[in-house]
Parts: structure tokens; C-alpha cells; sequence
């Protein structure tokens, strides 16, 4: 009842209603109530929700892999290791469903370090822990960009010093805020547009990701990245993810 | 017209002595008195248990069995309430991941929610995955600016539904967000947005003028306010481009209101605008007490 606020506003209103007996507002009392512990459970409604609950619970614990190492983002470095999974496992997947509608094969993969919500602690991976990473149903986007687009997005990377996650297709060799090495798949940046796969939520300007917007071309997989770590999860017995020196920073 | 002013008070005890003789006139009860109680909620997002313990803002707030227990002590207190959802019941926890909004749905039947408004949200399964939860819901979902025509909820939603709680007429109408570059086409499909404010208007005439009833309440997922984009159709926006309406409920924004705004509409009359957080950590209560004309004498007070 902490919300209960006083104004009290005399206010004319009148109702522009016919009948017999004119019925006018004579008091509006507005508040909220805070939900919270001091009020019961509501019986029945606790039982009509517990085999859901239930259920949930044990569709949550299910386990689909073993991780052998923490898979976190707390580091100095500029890549994380759980950034490389996240990355290389939609890479690997996105690849295959970008394939399937458009034929052409993605150059890379580029989230943001923000969307990594949670760690994976080392021991069985369970779905819970693709829900705790990856909590919003953020989908794949693969975008088209022109080399002027791809060029700003290096110079993001650059100067940000956020670990981006990045997948292994793509090494950036970075002095002080410039790139002074790229490598695509093994090759020099070419002056040509490239097809990178990221979140919906990024494209749309996401994380100051302004280079996303407007691509010449924008591809929706109507596939969403923690599904992407489900199918991933599912398919493995053991997680497996290193930091490679994928982004290496040379202090000028 | 006589106006008066705004006087402000910390408590009920004194601001029933600050009002003084009209506070005496305005609470003496007649045999012909009446009191409505609109209850609401907003972008609930699946939170169906308590926010965790250890959640930073929440912590064990919200629950859907606790709401259920405040709506049924408030009914107990006053059988003509009404309760309704401002939108974007679903996403936001397993619990739809899992069961697709099914358990919302037969959630809000239960607790017997007469009608809700549609979010941007409420697309996240699709419009067919929307309408595959409709069975569930056993409460009317109304939307004055979507047009579904060419969708598969044609027919299933009403642009506005008419309440009648002891004889007092209430109409009730929907206005939803833009959904282009919020959610995807794929999923809303062939759904259209139509102008909110001028269907607002439409539809408060309509139901004030029309069909003559005591309280118009919008129903808006529109948003409470857009600092930073000012242009961007808002509830308060809203509330001063028309008349008639009474309260708007709001959504969208997960505001948290301090207490119910009081705002003027275009011809300069009271309206409450309110909207209560997200995740049902809320629960919104707006009572109204009609009484006969000359009872009512020249004023409404609005308490909040």
C-alpha cells in the first residue's frame, strides 16, 4: 500500500448521458499494489499451475553436454571464450541455413559482448544454461555489406575495446585504435561486399552497430541463437572452446 | 465553468479535512450511489512465478498466484470490478518458450480478466501461433487500430467491448504500437495499423456519444511517454488529441508510475492515465463512484 499517494483534484465533469436518473462521477481513487510476499498464494491457481511448473523444471535440467572448462566473459583479452563458441557455433550453423536460401557463404559472424547474459559453469550443460546465456529471442540476420560498410565495422571494432564475439573466420590483428592486420578465411580484405551474419536486434543499430543498417542485401533465417545453441548443445558430447588469438591487440 | 484548484495532501485523513465542507457534501451517501472497480495490468511477459530472490530490482515480487488472491479480495470487496490487460502478455520467461502462452491465457481466464489489448509481443509465435492460444482465452481481446481483415483473427477481435457493471454502462477500446521495425512482417503477416489517434477519437465518440456510456477507457499498448522522439504517438499524446475518454490504461514502455497521472484532453477536462511497471509486479486499481447528479453537486474529485 506504500503507493498510496493523495492529489486531490476537484474536477468538473459532467456526462453527456440522458436518462431518468443523471448519474454523474462523484470520486476517482486511483493507486497500485505492489505484488509481493504478503499477500497468499492463491490455492487452486497454485495447483492449476504445477505440472507446468513441474514440467518446466524438468525440461530445464535436461542435460545435453558436458563442458569441461568455465565459458565466461570475464577476461582482460580481447576474445572470450564463450564469445568463440557462441560465434563459431552460429557460423557453423548459420552457414548452412544462409546456404540453403541464397546459396553464397557467409564471410563471418559479429555479435555484441553485451548479449552474452550469462556464463557457462564447467560440468553438464543444461537447457537452463542456453536460457541464462541467451535469454532475449534475438534471431539470425545474415547482411550484405558493402566494402564501405565493412570498413567502418573494423574501425568499430577497433576503437571499441569491448570482446565482441567474432567467429574464427575472421582475424583482426589491432594497433592501438587501427587495424593493422585483417584476414577472412585466410585472406586479405578484398574490395568487394561481404556477407556477415548477426543478431536482428544488432541490424537494427543495436549496440551502436550503425554499419548493420541498411545493407545492400538483409537476409532473415527466422532462426533464433539460442535455438542455434540447443541444436548445437544437442549434437555435441563435449563442449569445446578456446581463445585462438582470433583478435589480438598490439599496444602502439 | 468553474474550475478549482489542485490541492495537494499526504494523506486521506487530511486531504478529507482540506477539502472541507465539499469533502462532507461529496461523501454523504445516497441510496442511488455506485462504485466501479477497474483493475489492470500491463506487459506481464510470461512472469508467472515470483521474480527470483536474487533478481537485482524484482526480488520476489510479482506472482501470478498472489494477483490472484489480491483481484479475488478486491471482488470480494466490490463485485463490480472489472479487470483488464493493456497488452504483451507473452515472452519473457520459459514459460512461454515451453508452452507458447497457453498457461498465460488459462492464467488470465481463471482469474477471470474481461478483456485485453493486444502488444507486440503477442506476435512473437506469430499471428497463427496468437490465434492458437485463442481457445484458452476466455476474455475478449479488442483492438481498434489493428485491422486483421486479411489475418486469421478476422472477426476474433472487437474494436471496442461495452461492460455493464450495476447498470453502469463502460466501454471499453484497444489501440496496439506500429508494428513495422518492431516486430517482423513474417510473423504479424497481413495485419494493419491504422491511425490511433484518429480511431481513438472514432471510437470515444462512438462509445460517449453513441452508445451513452458512463466511463470510456482506452486500452493502449502505445506507450506512456517518448522523451527522446516527442513526435511519436504516446498515451499522454494521446490523451490530449481527444475527448471523451476517461482513463487510459497504458503499456509498451514499463513505466512506473509513482501514482496514476491526472492529464487534460483537448477540451481541457480531467482524465487519468495509468500504467503499473511490467513482469505483475503491479497490480493498477482505479475506483469510480457515481452518484446522482445533484448529488455530485459541481465537482468530481480525483484522488490518487
Amino acid at each position: 500500500m506504500k503507493f498510496f499517494y493523495y492529489l486531490l483534484i476537484p474536477a468538473l465533469i459532467f456526462s453527456g448521458c440522458q436518462r431518468q436518473q443523471k448519474l454523474d462521477i462523484q470520486r476517482i481513487e486511483g493507486k497500485q499494489i505492489t505484488i509481493d510476499e504478503k499477500l497468499s498464494d492463491e490455492k487452486n491457481i497454485d495447483k492449476f499451475i504445477s505440472p507446468y511448473r513441474d514440467s518446466l523444471q524438468i525440461q530445464m535440467n535436461e542435460i545435453l553436454a558436458y563442458n569441461p572448462q568455465e565459458l565466461s566473459k570475464l577476461s582482460d583479452l580481447p576474445e572470450t571464450n564463450i564469445g568463440n563458441f557462441m560465434a563459431d557455433l552460429c557460423y557453423k550453423i548459420g552457414n548452412q541455413k544462409f546456404n540453403e536460401i541464397s546459396h553464397q557463404n557467409l564471410d563471418f559472424v559479429l555479435f555484441n559482448f553485451g548479449g552474452i547474459r550469462a556464463s557457462i559453469p564447467r560440468g553438464d550443460v543444461k537447457v537452463r544454461n542456453a536460457f541464462e546465456v541467451m535469454p532475449f529471442e534475438n534471431e539470425m540476420v545474415v547482411v550484405k555489406l558493402s566494402y564501405d560498410k565493412m570498413q567502418d565495422l573494423l574501425q568499430y571494432l577497433a576503437s571499441n575495446d569491448k570482446a565482441h564475439p567474432v567467429s574464427y573466420s575472421l582475424r583482426l590483428e589491432i594497433k592501438g585504435d587501427q587495424i593493422s592486420t585483417v584476414k577472412i578465411n585466410g585472406k586479405t580484405l578484398e574490395n568487394r561486399p561481404y556477407y556477415v551474419l548477426t543478431s536482428d536486434y544488432l541490424q537494427n543499430g543495436g549496440d551502436h552497430m550503425t554499419f548493420f543498417q541498411d545493407p545492400l542485401e538483409l537476409y532473415a533465417l527466422n532462426y533464433k541463437i539460442r535455438d542455434a545453441i540447443l541444436d548445437e548443445l544437442s549434437l555435441i558430447d563435449t563442449i569445446q572452446a578456446n581463445l585462438d588469438g582470433r583478435i589480438v591487440r598490439i599496444e602502439n | 465553468m468553474k474550475r478549482r484548484d489542485f490541492i495537494l495532501k499526504s494523506t486521506a485523513t487530511t486531504a478529507m479535512i482540506g477539502i472541507g465542507g465539499l469533502g462532507l457534501q461529496a461523501f454523504k451517501k445516497s441510496t442511488s450511489a455506485k462504485h466501479i472497480t477497474i483493475l489492470h495490468t500491463n506487459d506481464v511477459h510470461s512472469h508467472i512465478d515470483p521474480f527470483p530472490t536474487n533478481d537485482k530490482r524484482n526480488a520476489n515480487k510479482g506472482g501470478v498466484t498472489r494477483r490472484a488472491t489480491l483481484i479475488q479480495q478486491i471482488r470480494k470487496e466490490n463485485p463490480n470490478t472489472l479487470l483488464l490487460d493493456a497488452g504483451d502478455i507473452f515472452q519473457g520467461t520459459p514459460y512461454f518458450n515451453f508452452y507458447h502462452g497457453e498457461l498465460e491465457f488459462k492464467l488470465m481466464s481463471k482469474m477471470g480478466y474481461d478483456a485485453a489489448t493486444i502488444g507486440n509481443h503477442d506476435f512473437d509465435k506469430g499471428i497463427d501461433g496468437l490465434f492458437k492460444q485463442w481457445p484458452n482465452a476466455q476474455f475478449d481481446f479488442i483492438s481498434a487500430n489493428y485491422d486483421f481483415t486479411n489475418t486469421v483473427l478476422n472477426g476474433h477481435v472487437k474494436p471496442y467491448q461495452i461492460y455493464i457493471k450495476d447498470g453502469i454502462k463502460i466501454g471499453v477500446f484497444g489501440l496496439g504500437i506500429e508494428l513495422d521495425g518492431l516486430v517482423n512482417k513474417t510473423l504479424y503477416k497481413e495485419t494493419k495499423y491504422l491511425d490511433p489517434v484518429e480511431r481513438a477519437q472514432d471510437m470515444s465518440h462512438t462509445l460517449k456519444k453513441e452508445e451513452k456510456c458512463d466511463l470510456v477507457i482506452c486500452l493502449s499498448h502505445l506507450g506512456y511517454n517518448y522523451r527522446k522522439n516527442p513526435d511519436k504517438i504516446s498515451d499522454l499524446k494521446l490523451a490530449g488529441l481527444t475527448k471523451d475518454i476517461d482513463l487510459i490504461i497504458g503499456g509498451h514502455t514499463h513505466t512506473f508510475l509513482k501514482k496514476p497521472t491526472v492529464t487534460k484532453n483537448s477540451v481541457g477536462k480531467n482524465m487519468l492515465i495509468n500504467q503499473v511497471g511490467w513482469g505483475g509486479i503491479n497490480l493498477g486499481r482505479i475506483d469510480y463512484y457515481f452518484d446522482e447528479a445533484d448529488n455530485v453537486g459541481q465537482g468530481t474529485n480525483i484522488i490518487v
